[in-house]
Formats: C-alpha cells, sequence, structure tokens
C-alpha cells in the first residue's frame, strides 16, 4: 500500500502541478564562478523582506498610529507583550540591514555591469526597490512618535519642500498639512503599510520574474574568459546547491539579526513634545546622512536659485541617471562602461565619506 | 461734426487739468505730510554733540533713553526751552530752567511724573507709582532726608541720560545686574565708611546658591532687591526674615512656624531662616546639616543627650536611608538602560521616590522626625518598587543573553549541516558526473 505523505503528495501534485515546479527547480541552472558570491545578496535582501513583512504584521497587532496612543503603543509592546521587545527589535534592525544588503546587491550588479542587454528591466525594476525601501525606513521611522523621528521628519520633509516647483504642494502631501503632526503619523503609517508594500510586492513581484526568465548574468570578464578557452561558463543547479547556499546566508543573517536585536536593543526614546524646540544634534537615518550632509555644506545661494534646491536637484538628477544606467551605458564592455565604472566608484566612495562625516558630527 | 469734435477736445482739456491737480496734491501730501509729521528736535542735543567730556555725554547717551524714546526732551527733567537754538532762551529761568538737580532733588524730580499715575498711564500704565513713597521709608531714603547726599537717589541705580527699562539687559536694573549695581556702593569700603555696614555682602553672594542660579540665566532667582525690596531698599529685621524667605520658600516658612524652634527662636530673638542658612552666602543644602556629624547645624545649639540631640540624629538616618536607597535605584536602573532596556515605567516610579526624599528634606524644617519618616517609608516603598522593576530588567536581560547564545548555537548547528548535507550532495553530483 502506498504510503499515506506519497498519497497527499500525489493528490496535491494533480491539482498544483509540484511535478512540473520541481522539474523546473532542478532544472535551472546558475553560473559558478569567482564572483558568485555576489549572487547571494539578493536572497538575502529577500529574507531579510520577509522578516520584515512578519515583524510588521506581529507589530500592527498592537501599534495604534494616534499622535497621542502611539509612542506608548510601542511602548506598551517594548515593556509588557511578551518577546515584543524582541520583534520590535528584529523589525527596526532588519530595516537597516535590510538597506544595507539592498545597497550591496545594486553595487555588485553595477560593477559587473548586470545591467546591461536582456537586463534592462531587472535592474530597474531592483532600482525602483531600492528606492522603496528607502520610503519604507522614511516613513517608518516616525511611526514611534518619539522626538527624534520627529524632528529628523520635520528636517526630512522640509528638504521635500526644497523640490522645485511642486515643492510646497509635495510637504502638505507628505504632512497632511503645514507642520508635522498628527495628521502626519497617520499618512506615513497608510503608507507604510498599505501603499509601499502594495507597490513593493508589484514590483518584486516582477523582479523576481525577471531573474528567473533570464537568469543570473555573468560578468563580462567572466564571460571574455570562457570565451577564449571555448569552454562555458560552469553551473550549479539551483535546486538543491544554490538553494541550499542561500539558506545557509539566511540562517548566517538571522544570527547577526538574533545578536543585534538582543545586544543592542532598538531604543524607544523621548515622546515628542511639538512645541519643544529642535534638539540638537538631530541626524536622519545613516542612509540619508549623505544627502543631509551635502545640503549642509552648500552654500545659501548657487547663483539664483537656493543652495538646497541645487542640492535637492542633483539628488534627483542622480537618482533618475542610476534608473536610467542601462539606457545610459551603451556599451559596457568598453569605453561608456569604464566612464560608468569610475562614476559609480566615486558616488560610492563620496557617500561613504559623507555618511561617515555625518555620523562622527 | 466739427462742433463735436471740439466739444470732445474742450472735454479732454479738463480732464487732463483734473487729473493734473489730483496729482499734484498727491504728491503734496506724500511729500509733506511726512516733513509736518517729523518731531520738534531737542535743540539742547545740537549743541550739546558739539562738546566732548561732561557737557556732550548727556547728548551722546540721550537718545537711547528710553525717556527720549517715548519723546520726552531734556527740558523735562532740566526745565528751560528745549525748542530753541538760543542758549539765553533755552536756559531762562523764566522758562523754569533748573540745570543740574541736587542729589537731595533727584528722588521729588523724578516723582513728578512716575508718582502721578494718570501722567504714567499714557506711557506704562503698569510701573508702579509708589516709587517715591517706598524710597522715603528705605535706608536710603532715610538717610537723604537727614541731609547725607551720599546714600544712593534714583540715578545712581538707574543711570543718568541712558535709562533703560528694567527689562532691558543693558539697563543697570535688569535682575542679573542688580548685584553689581548695588556692589558698587556697599562693596566699597570707601564709600561704606561711616556707615557700620558690613562690604562683603557681594563677594558671599556670589559664592551663594542663589548667584548660581542667578549666574545660570535664571532670573527668578533672588538678588538683593529681591530680599531687601528695591526702592524701599532695607535689611529685613530678625521678626521678618522668614516671611521674606517664605516668599520664595513657601513649605519651610509654614513648617517652621509650627515646629518648636519657633517660640524658641523668638524668644532668644534669634533670626529665624539665616541662623542655619546664614544670608547672603547660602550654601547648597545638604543632610549633613541636619544630625550629630561633623557638619551638622543641630549641634551648634543641642549637645549629646538633649531631645533636639535625638530628633536631628533620627531625622538624619532616615533621610540617609532613602538617598542610599536611591542610590542603589540608581545604580540598577542605569545599567540597565546602558543595556537597552526599556525601564521608563521604573524610572517614573524613581522620580517620584526622589519627590519623596525632597519633600522630606522640606519636611525636616517642622523639626518632627515622626513626620519626616512618614514622607521617608513611602519613599522607601517607591525606591523599592524601582530597584525591583530595575532587577527585572537586568534578569531578563540575562534571559535575552542566554537566548541569544542558545538560538546562535542552533544556528550555527543548522549552518554546519547545511553545509555537510551540501559538501556531501556536491561530492555524489562530482562523483556521477565523472561516472558518465
Amino acid at each position: 500500500m502506498t504510503p499515506l505523505w506519497q498519497r497527499w503528495r500525489a493528490w496535491l501534485d494533480e491539482r498544483l502541478g509540484w511535478g512540473e515546479l520541481a522539474a523546473f527547480l532542478r532544472k535551472k541552472q546558475v553560473p559558478r564562478h569567482r564572483h558568485t558570491l555576489w549572487y547571494y545578496l539578493g536572497g538575502m535582501t529577500l529574507f531579510l523582506f520577509f522578516i520584515q513583512v512578519s515583524t510588521g504584521i506581529l507589530l500592527l497587532l498592537y501599534y495604534r498610529a494616534a499622535a497621542n496612543e502611539a509612542f506608548e503603543s510601542v511602548q506598551y509592546i517594548m515593556t509588557q507583550v511578551k518577546f515584543g521587545w524582541l520583534v520590535r527589535s528584529l523589525h527596526a534592525w532588519a530595516a537597516n540591514l535590510m538597506i544595507f544588503t539592498a545597497f550591496l546587491h545594486m553595487c555588485s550588479a553595477f560593477f559587473l555591469k548586470a545591467y546591461r542587454k536582456p537586463r534592462e528591466l531587472t535592474w530597474v525594476t531592483g532600482c525602483l526597490l531600492f528606492f522603496l525601501l528607502l520610503a519604507f525606513g522614511f516613513s517608518g521611522y516616525l511611526l514611534p512618535w518619539n522626538e527624534l523621528a520627529f524632528f529628523a521628519t520635520k528636517v526630512g520633509t522640509e528638504m521635500a519642500a526644497a523640490v522645485p516647483l511642486i515643492g510646497d504642494w509635495l510637504l502638505r502631501f507628505l504632512r497632511g498639512g503645514e507642520e508635522v503632526t498628527g495628521a502626519t503619523l497617520v499618512r506615513f503609517f497608510g503608507f507604510h503599510v498599505a501603499v509601499l508594500p502594495l507597490l513593493t510586492t508589484f514590483i518584486l513581484a516582477l523582479h523576481l520574474f525577471l531573474v528567473q526568465r533570464l537568469g543570473m548574468s555573468v560578468p563580462i570578464q567572466i564571460e571574455r574568459e570562457y570565451t577564449r578557452t571555448g569552454k562555458s561558463v560552469p553551473t550549479i543547479p539551483f535546486f538543491p546547491n544554490f538553494f541550499l547556499r542561500d539558506l545557509m546566508g539566511w540562517y548566517i543573517a538571522l544570527g547577526v539579526l538574533a545578536a543585534l536585536a538582543a545586544l543592542y536593543p532598538w531604543g524607544l526614546g523621548v515622546k515628542v513634545d511639538p512645541f519643544a524646540s529642535t534638539p540638537a544634534g538631530i541626524k536622519p537615518e545613516w542612509y540619508f546622512l549623505f544627502i543631509f550632509e551635502t545640503l549642509k555644506l552648500l552654500p545659501g545661494h548657487v547663483l539664483f536659485i537656493e543652495g538646497e534646491q541645487v542640492g535637492i536637484l542633483i539628488f534627483g538628477l542622480a537618482a533618475l541617471m542610476l534608473l536610467l544606467v542601462p539606457f545610459l551605458d551603451r556599451n559596457p564592455s568598453g569605453r561608456s562602461g569604464r566612464v560608468f565604472t569610475a562614476l559609480g566608484a566615486l558616488a560610492v566612495g563620496y557617500i561613504v565619506v559623507m555618511s561617515f562625516l555625518g555620523l562622527r558630527g | 461734426m466739427k462742433r463735436c469734435c471740439m466739444r470732445m477736445l474742450a472735454k479732454q482739456r479738463w480732464r487732463t487739468r483734473i487729473a493734473l491737480a489730483v496729482s499734484s496734491f498727491a504728491l503734496w501730501v506724500v511729500l509733506a505730510v511726512p516733513l509736518l509729521a517729523q518731531e520738534i528736535p531737542d535743540r539742547c542735543l545740537t549743541c550739546h554733540a558739539q562738546f566732548d567730556a561732561r557737557l556732550g555725554e548727556p547728548a551722546q547717551k540721550f537718545p537711547n533713553d528710553i525717556h527720549a524714546q517715548r519723546g520726552l526732551t531734556c527740558a523735562a527733567c532740566h526745565g528751560g526751552d528745549a525748542t530753541t537754538d538760543n542758549l539765553r532762551q533755552a536756559k531762562s529761568p523764566a522758562k523754569g530752567f533748573r540745570g543740574v538737580p541736587k542729589r537731595i532733588e533727584i528722588p521729588p524730580l523724578c516723582a513728578r511724573c512716575h508718582s502721578d499715575a494718570s501722567f504714567m498711564r499714557a506711557y506704562n500704565p503698569s510701573l508702579r507709582t509708589d516709587q517715591l513713597a517706598q524710597y522715603w521709608t528705605s535706608g536710603h531714603g532715610q538717610q537723604l532726608r537727614r541731609g547725607d547726599t551720599r546714600v544712593a537717589v534714583c540715578s545712581d541705580c538707574h543711570g543718568v541720560h541712558d535709562i533703560r527699562p528694567a527689562t532691558s539687559p543693558l539697563s543697570a536694573v535688569h535682575p542679573l545686574k542688580i548685584p553689581e549695581t548695588c556692589a558698587q556702593c556697599h562693596s566699597s569700603t570707601e564709600h561704606m565708611k561711616g556707615y557700620d555696614l558690613p562690604t562683603d555682602q557681594f563677594a558671599t553672594y556670589r559664592a551663594s546658591l542663589h548667584f548660581q542660579a542667578l549666574a545660570a540665566g535664571n532670573l527668578a532667582a533672588p538678588s538683593c532687591a529681591t530680599c531687601h525690596g528695591n526702592h524701599g531698599a532695607a535689611p529685613p529685621g530678625v521678626a521678618s526674615v522668614e516671611r521674606v524667605c517664605g516668599t520664595c520658600h513657601l513649605f519651610q516658612e509654614q513648617l517652621f512656624d509650627r515646629s518648636p524652634h519657633k517660640p524658641v527662636f523668638d524668644a532668644m530673638q534669634m533670626a529665624s531662616c539665616v541662623t542655619c542658612h546664614s544670608n547672603h552666602r547660602i550654601d547648597p543644602t545638604s543632610d549633613a546639616m541636619v544630625g550629630t556629624g561633623e557638619k551638622s547645624l543641630c549641634l551648634n545649639c543641642h549637645v549629646e543627650g538633649d531631645a533636639g540631640f535625638t530628633t536631628a540624629s533620627q531625622m538624619h538616618d532616615a533621610l540617609t536611608r532613602l538617598d542610599q536607597q536611591l542610590a542603589q535605584v540608581d545604580e540598577v536602573l542605569d545599567h540597565a538602560t546602558r543595556a537597552g532596556m526599556q525601564i521608563s515605567e521604573a524610572r517614573i516610579v524613581q522620580a517620584n521616590a526622589k519627590e519623596k526624599l525632597i519633600k522630606a528634606r522640606v519636611q525636616v524644617h517642622a523639626f518632627a522626625p515622626g513626620e519626616v519618616d512618614t514622607i521617608i517609608r513611602e519613599g522607601l516603598q517607591l525606591a523599592n518598587q524601582a530597584h525591583q522593576a530595575g532587577q527585572q530588567a537586568l534578569d531578563e536581560l540575562a534571559f535575552r543573553r542566554k537566548g541569544l547564545a542558545l538560538s546562535l548555537l542552533a544556528i550555527a548547528f543548522v549552518v554546519l549541516s547545511l553545509w555537510l548535507v551540501l559538501r556531501e550532495l556536491e561530492r555524489r553530483q562530482a562523483a556521477k558526473a565523472n561516472r558518465f
């Protein structure tokens, strides 16, 4: 007689087509070379995103998005809810780690020229996902309604006001009024738990579909080396070889996350006092520091335009350029590719130096 | 047709004339009205500005003076006619010119306006108008009446020709400046010769807790005028010291009033608060001031074996008990905070316990150990609660660390197992590939 689990498997296979999926996974191959390590960063970012979703859902059970309740509800989560401190700390730390791994993933794709034909759309969707993660970070930062977050949001949304032409409208749209108030909190909460997840799910699905359809990109240099020898780039099966390696990476990420959450639980700070003057040393999250530092260094006016507006304009153009890299870099393996690599290295160096200065200052 | 055109031309000419007349009038209004509205200049200043030193200084200073800013001229105090360039007419006795007023004349001169409530209402309705009456009750005023012109008159404190409102930080009578202003005379041994008054008040005040608060920018902190009065400045008598201190330290005053010390101090003509706390040099208080230790003030009067000695000892012990317990609470909670534990509720309880200690320290002024002890017991209960919460946080911290260690072990085990599985799998795959 056929064992029960095999009968169940057959039953499911008949309806869901497991066999086809398993066959696809067994057939799917991943290139194996000296840069394969970078392939794991995408999966790690995805793993951290899932942690964000699950811990976010748990936080939603107790969090209250109202100016007079938000801080207290987070305080309640941290002190009264069983393992609430762990859930919140995991959520906060995973957010930071996720942005870090996403940034590394993007850097690896950029410097290994993974955006070249036919993966232009994979790059564009990846870029959009990175911007969405930054938006998640910005909107989530305000939700505990503490002093630091309040004033950082005030400064951050003021930056939005510097956007030419639509700045004032954008400021009011983000704040839900002229000032950062309870209305801003509700609005940010809406963005954080509804608008951004919806957009992210859609773009993430597209990104993953493109990755599956087009496969992993092989770096130009590796491709050349193998073409020269007349051999094809060696591969490993996605399942189980690559998947098991991915799984190891996820477990390691989980260990790092657990250590950070337990040893450095995310603080709560002091409740917002909207009438208090801005405390000294207000800074945005570390991933916005380079923008903050740059805007601080800009003079009041550049020609006839306000310095802050010039800064926002430059960063806006830089983001647009980043998004359109596959279309601007016409010859990734040639001269233009080298120019883009140099520009990218300069940009990364600038971000690192300015962020370091921001952390110190 | 021609007539019609002529009529239209004439109409147009009239319109032009009217428009010209209206615009000329408008231009006249725009140019002439500001000229007419200009104030009549103070001619005294025009001449005095040409002098240096003594005669020129008033002209340089006066534009900054609150009186000048409110439209008063030199003539308001000095008499005469400030509107003429003619020296004889300007200084004509017929026009009330009185020149530099004598020191004895200054308070009544200022009071001509400042004691006139209806006059002052036009300038500053909230300003008091009893300064002169108060002044005559002051040590300064009484001496002046006796003919001593070395004592302070209005201009010695408020300045001359550049008088500013007391709210201005540039004014010599601004709360932050008062001690220095009083010290100009009261710290001068030369000036104070013959008055039988000490001259170290400013030096001792500068060492006091009150001055520390004032220097830190606390305008509510007491300076000379807070205790001595300003226009009616006089040292508070033995009987009124307690009332003076009580304007700020209300609870201490009330407690002392019903304490066993009150009748004794009254009978012995001892000034209540200053007997223990001094007058100008008010040092920060400490629990050591009560009790039987080296720094105890109680031992100035009490000796071992008397009831006061026992009371002092009991109060000191109670205060120390809570203080020490709070130090332990601080240690535990600070440790938990440094470790990132969320202990905001314990901090609230700790703050309440600290409040009890402050309350007990105030209660000391009733010199009733039972009352102090009741508050201390409440404080100890709260401190214990906070300590317990802190300890729980530290226990939770230890639990988290153990949990982390176990989790990391489990994760390491899984990673290692995966690696072994993968190695074995790839070994088999390689063997299989080699076979084919």
